[in-house]
């Protein structure tokens, strides 16, 4: 009897463990697909610059504000950490190498992901509820072409400019506050941050983090849009999958991707 | 009445299914070039799953489904789309871009389509606007449209191109008696005008029998009659007529198989 529920146990998260995996094997090739479709982006650019306007532009608020914030709390917890071993000079150091490496490509993408990524796939979702994606394709007009790949390539633009503002405003937040607030000299933090952060190895990897984070949430906003069941249960259990699967996307993607930035890709 | 010879859409020996579930079964049908033909039949008989396969937007598993002189079945998206352009299609609901207005809806496949000069594109959109009454609310946005709106809207996206076939997808659903009568009118209008070929969609049977030229009855997935309006009217078939006078009592149930009353409210007999 034990035994049974065990065996059932197993099936259940095989199953599941292959749905999953399935799953990724159809966002990949969703992927492939809009690269396929992608030179209408390209060409008619204004498509692609006006998608990049309604995932980046509008997304810039929570953004700032966010980066703001976060490198104001670097910098108290920097600060408090680095005063017990005389170094707290160093916190210019510390809230730049945190933002560019690690904190302003994940923290936006994630912001990016709740914000812009769940718009994208609720507005591709209501589109194929309404039928506006069988009207285009009835007018043939590939919808992958004209609705999906232009959104797709708006979120994969915005995402690094993104991150770059965010750790940009983050370390002025840590600047408002080891500086302005505790007193730090200014002199110093500048010029440690100058010395300690390196162009290629820092602000290039966590661009190429962001870039890879772009590529992942837009293509899954725009298949969870795209498959969604045609009805507001559809559309709304569409929403939630891009956000989790999104997040979680991230977390593993940077993993993999600081390992190899450490290691050196080789 | 008398049909030209030339059959612009041809389904023959027609099954189709979603997995195990037959919807069309033995399906024989030709909608000649010129025509107006409606297809009618009960919400769920098969009829707008009819009305994708003509429009290449399902592909039948058993018999064919001719276009144009061109067989869907396996039909590659290059040809499809090709053919797709000589198409219009009218939906339910109407579907329209949410985020473009009215003028930039109708105006859709031109831009997408042609290379033709805005001005050009400009007067033509017009042009499709004022035969749906519909020029002065040009820059309206599809949320500001009322039903009967935004069905007048769609008809004249879907005859942006000037197709050679026009679907519509139950074009009078929902709408208001005037607005019915309207679209209704609008329907013949542009199909004779445009020498454009026609299927509707419906179950209003008292407005399709006004403007159609060929009826085909369909029934849990069969067509179970078809003739002009004439012989519809005076059809005696106890299907037509219970469709027809919208009886509760005849061959197509009222209701959803169910266990008996009795059983079902836990009712004993004293």
């Amino acid at each position: 009897m034990a035994q049974n529920a065990l065996i059932r146990g197993l099936q259940q998260v095989g199953d599941h463990a292959l749905k999953i995996v399935e799953r990724m094997g159809a966002v990949m090739i969703f992927l492939g697909l809009i690269l396929v479709h992608s030179a209408n982006s390209f060409r008619r650019f204004g498509l692609t610059i006006r998608e990049v306007y309604f995932a980046g532009v509008q997304s810039l608020i929570i953004i700032l504000v966010s980066g703001l914030f976060v490198g104001m709390v670097l910098g108290l917890q920097g600060y408090e950490t680095l005063q017990n071993y005389g170094s707290e000079q160093s916190v210019g150091i510390l809230v730049a190498l945190s933002l560019v490496r690690e904190l302003g490509p994940v923290v936006a993408a994630l912001l990016f992901a709740s914000r812009a990524g769940s718009a994208i796939t609720a507005e591709i979702g209501l589109m194929k509820a309404t039928e506006q994606l069988s009207a285009m394709e009835m007018m043939a007009i590939n919808p992958i072409a004209r609705v999906v790949a232009p959104r797709f390539w708006g979120g994969v633009i915005s995402m690094p400019l993104l991150a770059m503002l965010f750790s940009a405003m983050g370390i002025v937040g840590g600047f408002l506050v080891a500086v302005v607030l505790i007193g730090v000299d200014a002199g110093a933090f500048w010029s440690q941050m100058q010395s300690a952060v390196d162009f290629r190895h820092d602000i290039v990897n966590g661009i190429i983090k962001s870039l890879v984070f772009g590529v992942a949430i837009s293509a899954i906003a725009t298949f969870e849009g795209y498959e969604a069941p045609p009805t507001a249960e559809g559309v709304s259990g569409a929403t939630t999958r891009t956000v989790v699967s999104s997040s979680l996307a991230i977390l593993a993607l940077d993993l993999v991707l600081t390992a190899f930035m450490l290691k050196g890709w080789n | 009445m008398t049909l030209p010879v030339t059959n612009l859409v041809e389904i023959s020996n027609l099954n189709f299914g979603y997995s195990s579930r037959l919807v069309l079964k033995g399906i024989n049908l030709t909608v000649p070039k010129g025509s107006l033909v409606a297809i009618m039949g009960l919400s769920g008989c098969g009829k707008t799953t009819l009305l994708r396969l003509i429009g290449g937007q399902l592909r039948a598993h058993d018999g064919t489904v001719t276009v144009a002189g061109q067989c869907l079945n396996h039909m590659n998206s290059k040809d499809l789309y090709a053919l797709r352009r000589r198409m219009g299609m009218l939906f339910q609901f109407g579907a329209l871009f949410t985020d473009l207005s009215v003028y930039n809806n109708v105006a859709y496949q031109m831009h997408e389509h042609t290379r033709l000069p805005e001005s050009v594109i400009h007067d033509l959109t017009l042009m499709k606007l004022n035969a749906v009454g519909l020029r002065g609310a040009q820059a309206l946005m599809p949320s500001e449209l009322s039903g009967g709106m935004a069905r007048r809207v769609a008809l004249a996206r879907a005859t942006a191109l000037d197709p050679e076939l026009i679907l519509y997808d139950e074009p009078f659903a929902g709408l208001d008696p005037i607005s019915l009568g309207v679209i209704g009118q609008l329907i013949r209008r542009l199909n004779d005008a445009s020498g454009a070929t026609s299927v509707i969609v419906t179950h209003d049977v008292q407005e399709s029998l006004k403007i159609v030229d060929y009826v085909y009855f369909v029934s849990e997935g069969v067509i179970v009659a078809q003739g002009t309006p004439e012989q519809i009217r005076s059809s005696t078939l106890p299907f037509v007529h219970q469709f027809i006078w919208g009886e509760a009592d005849g061959p197509m149930p009222f209701h959803y198989p169910a266990p008996k009353m009795k059983d079902d409210l836990d009712l004993r007999s004293a």
